[in-house]
């Protein structure tokens, strides 16, 4: 009667033993972004840091998604308050010089923060690559379903959200993207 | 007389066309602005059905975050904009994913949260049911008036 009993338990208990087991395999601070694949939300910001060479625009000047269509475009979300922004400044800025010469805009957008606290911090850090944008409200950050600083979306040359990086990203990774996705819009497939 | 008729007859044929008129311009008009009051309400309402995505399990509505705040104000210009509360969570929903609503959506791998709780109660009851029927049952031969064992 004992195994009857014990078949019956073990019965019971082996589908929550596998639910927990299949929540053991995910990683709970992992939050899916449904953007990659998509089209990615418009935005027309204006300019309070000029950045430098190719990728420079002029300060009061309006960047806007769909004049950069054609373009691959790399869009980093940060802040003076974000420690972890200092840590990919220097790989952003690299990252940039090292693309300036193909069809690729860097663009920086200050979330959250005061524009004088966001050009104090540039400064400091001896200046950057490519243009900061204003985000007054967070509007565009919302609907690129920010969670925090840092991130970055790599949006292909037809508009498309083609890579998100949440957290710190390095100048190898990114280099690697935009060229796999210039190469890929290069290609036959691509045309 | 008659052109009275003949007015009264043209009146009525008209009014059809008039009412499909009528009914056709209906969605082309501008929608009156809603009270400030049922605004605030819906705002309230679907702000309290989002998570705040920078908090700890707490919602739109109850999070002092300045994001939930700018989130809160973005639900207000929607729905006074004449949005659907459809509308402004699918807005949510196709920016952040299924992990901006509070309580997920009764389908799929979510519908476990929903009946798996049930489950658990009715396996519960059932195994408490025979457990107390056994307890109960008389440990007494059969009464009076049973059959005598066939040997």
């Amino acid at each position: 009667m004992n195994w009857k009993r014990s078949a019956i338990a073990a019965a019971v208990a082996a589908p929550f033993i596998v639910l927990l087991a299949y929540g053991l395999t995910k990683d709970p601070r992992e939050i899916p972004s449904p953007l990659p694949g998509r089209q990615a939300p418009d935005f027309a910001l204006e300019v309070f840091l000029p950045g430098e060479g190719t990728m420079a625009r002029s300060v009061g000047d309006t960047v806007s998604l769909a004049a950069l269509r054609g373009k691959v475009v790399v869009l980093n979300f940060w802040a003076s308050w974000c420690l972890e922004c200092i840590t990919e400044h220097q790989d952003l800025s690299l990252a940039a010089r090292q693309l300036s010469g193909k069809p690729v805009q860097f663009v920086g957008v200050l979330y959250n923060d005061v524009v004088d606290a966001g050009r104090r911090w540039v400064a400091e850090r001896g200046g950057e690559a490519y243009p900061a944008l204003n985000d007054p409200g967070a509007r565009v950050a919302i609907d690129y379903g920010l969670y925090g600083v840092p991130e970055t979306f790599v949006i292909d040359p037809s508009g498309r959200v083609a890579y998100k990086h949440t957290g710190p990203i390095w100048a190898g990774l990114l280099t690697a993207k935009v060229d796999s996705i210039l190469a890929a819009a290069s290609g036959p497939q691509g045309q | 007389m008659t052109r009275l008729v003949r007015s009264r007859l043209a009146r009525a044929a008209m009014a059809p066309a008039l009412a499909f008129g009528l009914v056709a311009a209906q969605p082309t008009r501008q929608a009156p602005p809603l009270p400030d009051s049922v605004v605030e309400a819906r705002t309230t309402a679907l702000a309290a059905s989002l998570r705040c995505p920078v908090c700890q399990g707490l919602s739109i509505q109850d999070s002092p975050s300045e994001l939930a705040q700018q989130m809160r104000s973005l639900i207000r210009e929607q729905v006074a904009s004449g949005k659907t509360d459809a509308d402004v969570r699918d807005y949510f929903l196709s920016k952040y994913g299924e992990f901006i609503l509070l309580e997920p959506r009764a389908r799929g791998f979510n519908l476990l949260a929903y009946l798996l709780p049930v489950a658990v109660l009715v396996t519960g009851a059932l195994v408490v049911g025979w457990n107390v029927r056994r307890w109960t049952r008389p440990s007494e031969p059969a009464p009076h008036g049973g059959e005598p064992p066939a040997a």
